[in-house]
């Protein structure tokens, strides 16, 4: 598009119409590059938006029940599974880990009336001891993930170029966001998921079975992160660690959309992957990360709730 | 847990003849220690005295405020650099150890800004973005990092007489009874009691009276303060410095000691502080199981002894004195 627009033949008299053109390309790329990288956080911090907003804990577990269904798929694969098969078992091992962990050990734990804060610390546990065991069952040797899109392929639309593999994190992410929108505004289970939210007892009192509605909430958003992780790993390397960034980020972009949000969760990714990408391109790939929390910070203190949040009021 | 009849006694730190017997032989065999035991001993006890120092400042910061910061390993790593530099220009060590602490502590107001206006989750976000951010700064500036083979600080010159393991596990151990009094009497001063209303309850903390800006302040300023001088003292012990030892996982560590030793309590923070470091040096064969024996234990803590190493220990004394009642 970019080129077509701006870069005819007949148009490039002077230098200052080619300079531009190039100045916009280059934008145009960094865009898209951001956008793809921001679709996957999107898949992260939609899960973590999903429980919050349900349970008001923050899943501190997140990247690592993400690893741990990577892993699985990378076992999968290597047991000669094809591909489609192992992701959906790998989503849904992910999914079954995190109902399991809200069953055994949260469920346990507000009986004996746990505070948030506690909760919150008892995911941060749990993403200790998945880092731990990933690091036992594995080891720590980064590993490369086969994977069907190539990262070296790629398609060049207008001027811009992007690989086949950010392609399908773009699509991978919107297709994801848009089943989770179908699902929550759409479906009888999504109105019982965003009852349970609005207001728990009397959701309770209305004879919705709660506590089915929380197990499925964890396993959505433990789903959404294995999605993540499994097209995340073939570009950076799968080692136990590999989630730890993209996990930090989604949360960021999450609490920049606005913790009670899930479209806040998607506006602030795709904001963040763009920003971080013009910041790495225009100003330097070192300091990406430390440029992308600036502006997450610069963002609160200027709307503590976040873009799209709304926190709730409190009383003494 | 005893029962206190005046505001006297309530401020006393030892408030039983006992008590103050086994605090009395507690001191003494710290003290005889490093004469004793093989110095590996002594080298893992000044481990845990660097620890706890720093450990005691977390908790002054979650357990007593109620205010989350994942950005402690920032303030560790500006202390210890501070000190670093400073010790290189020749400069005494404990002129070095005040600026160290005064540096964290300056950045632990520029942090506590957001504090004013954020809760919870949004806290914790900004602060673990301060210690990215101090991190990727020290990875990438070979003039504060003191570039690829890291900054070397000069060690402690032994000093009466002493060896050089023991002067360090003295000078560190001295520090680290300073600082721990100094909580003692900071948490019974109308400070400690305003971070205490603070947590419990802020609205109604303000409504009685305390400044909320002004003692959330200080509250990172105090403990980042502490978290400087851990990071000052780990240098000093350490001989060498690089931006590798200040990552998200010391962050995490810190936060860990904290919530098994127990929340809001000093002792809680030694105790905590003397898990970290004893269980990877147990387990040094298991590496990669050093998390999982974190995590296991943060569950158990939490759902069956939420007041941490500290509640099942004041636990066992009530059941002791009390026996055989019960």
């Amino acid at each position: 598009m970019a080129r077509v627009l701006f870069c005819l033949p007949g148009l490039g008299q002077g230098f200052r119409a080619s300079d531009f053109c190039n100045i916009m390309e280059r934008f145009l790329q960094y865009s898209i590059s951001g956008l793809s990288t921001g679709s996957l956080y999107a898949l992260v911090a939609l899960g973590l938006v999903l429980i919050y907003r349900s349970t008001r804990i923050l899943n501190f577990a997140h990247g690592d029940m993400a690893t741990v269904g990577t892993f699985f798929a990378f076992t999968l694969l290597g047991l000669k599974i094809p591909f489609g098969p192992s992701f959906l078992i790998a989503l849904l091992f992910g999914g079954g880990v995190a109902m399991a962990f809200y069953f055994l050990i949260l469920i346990p734990a507000q009986r004996r009336e746990a505070t948030l804060l506690g909760q919150i610390i008892l995911t941060l546990g749990l993403g200790l001891i998945f880092q731990g065991l990933i690091s036992y069952i594995w080891g720590t040797v980064p590993q490369s993930f086969p994977f069907p899109l190539s990262d070296i392929k790629v398609w060049k639309i207008g001027g811009v170029v992007i690989s086949e593999l950010g392609l399908g994190a773009l699509g991978v992410g919107l297709l994801g966001s848009l089943l989770l929108y179908l699902l929550v505004q759409r479906t009888r289970l999504g109105l019982a998921m965003r009852a349970t939210s609005e207001n728990l007892p009397a959701a309770q009192t209305l004879g919705i079975p709660t506590r089915r509605v929380l197990a499925i909430s964890w396993g959505l958003a433990a789903i959404l992160g294995v999605m993540a992780g499994i097209i995340l790993a073939p570009a950076l390397l799968l080692d136990p660690f590999f989630m730890l960034e993209p996990f930090l980020k989604g949360f960021a972009a999450a609490i920049m959309g606005g913790l009670n949000s899930l479209p806040g969760a998607i506006v602030g990714s795709l904001i963040l992957g763009i920003a971080e990408s013009l910041a790495g391109g225009y100003i330097s790939v070192a300091f990406k990360n430390t440029l992308a929390f600036l502006i997450i910070i610069v963002v609160l203190i200027i709307r503590p709730e976040g873009l799209l949040g709304k926190e709730f009021k409190e009383r003494v | 847990m005893d029962l206190i009849e005046s505001y006297r006694e309530e401020l006393r730190l030892i408030r039983k003849p006992w008590t103050g017997f086994w605090v009395g032989m507690i001191f003494f065999a710290v003290i005889l220690l490093p004469w004793f035991s093989p110095e590996y001993y002594a080298y893992i006890a000044t481990l845990i005295f660097i620890y706890s120092i720093g450990v005691q400042g977390q908790n002054l910061l979650i357990g007593y405020t109620g205010q989350i910061s994942f950005g402690q390993a920032g303030f560790l790593a500006i202390g210890a650099f501070t000190f670093g530099h400073l010790s290189r220009l020749g400069s005494p060590i404990l002129i070095n150890l005040l600026c160290a602490g005064s540096a964290a502590g300056l950045f632990g107001l520029l942090v506590g800004f957001p504090s004013l206006r954020l809760k919870g989750p949004y806290l914790a976000i900004a602060t673990l973005g301060f210690g990215i951010t101090v991190y990727q700064i020290l990875a990438n500036s070979e003039i504060l990092s003191g570039g690829r083979m890291g900054l070397s600080v000069p060690k402690l010159t032994p000093f009466l007489g002493l060896t050089k393991s023991m002067s360090i596990y003295y000078f560190n151990f001295f520090l680290f009874l300073f600082f721990t009094l100094f909580s003692y009497n900071l948490v019974s001063s109308y400070i400690g009691r305003a971070f205490i209303a603070i947590r419990d309850n802020d609205i109604a903390a303000e409504v009685t009276g305390v400044n909320l800006a002004r003692y959330k302040l200080l509250s990172f300023a105090i403990s980042s303060f502490y978290t400087g001088i851990q990071g000052g003292l780990y240098a000093l012990l350490m001989g060498y410095l690089e931006p590798n030892m200040f990552t998200f996982m010391e962050a995490i560590t810190l936060f860990v000691a904290v919530i098994i030793g127990g929340l809001a309590s000093v002792e809680g923070s030694i105790f905590g502080a003397a898990f970290v470091i004893l269980i990877p040096q147990i387990f040094s064969g298991y590496k990669e199981l050093v998390p999982v024996i974190f995590g296991v234990t943060i569950i158990i803590v939490l759902i069956f002894e939420p007041l941490g190493l500290f509640g099942r220990w004041m636990k066992m004394r009530l059941y002791l004195r009390n026996w055989p009642f019960r």
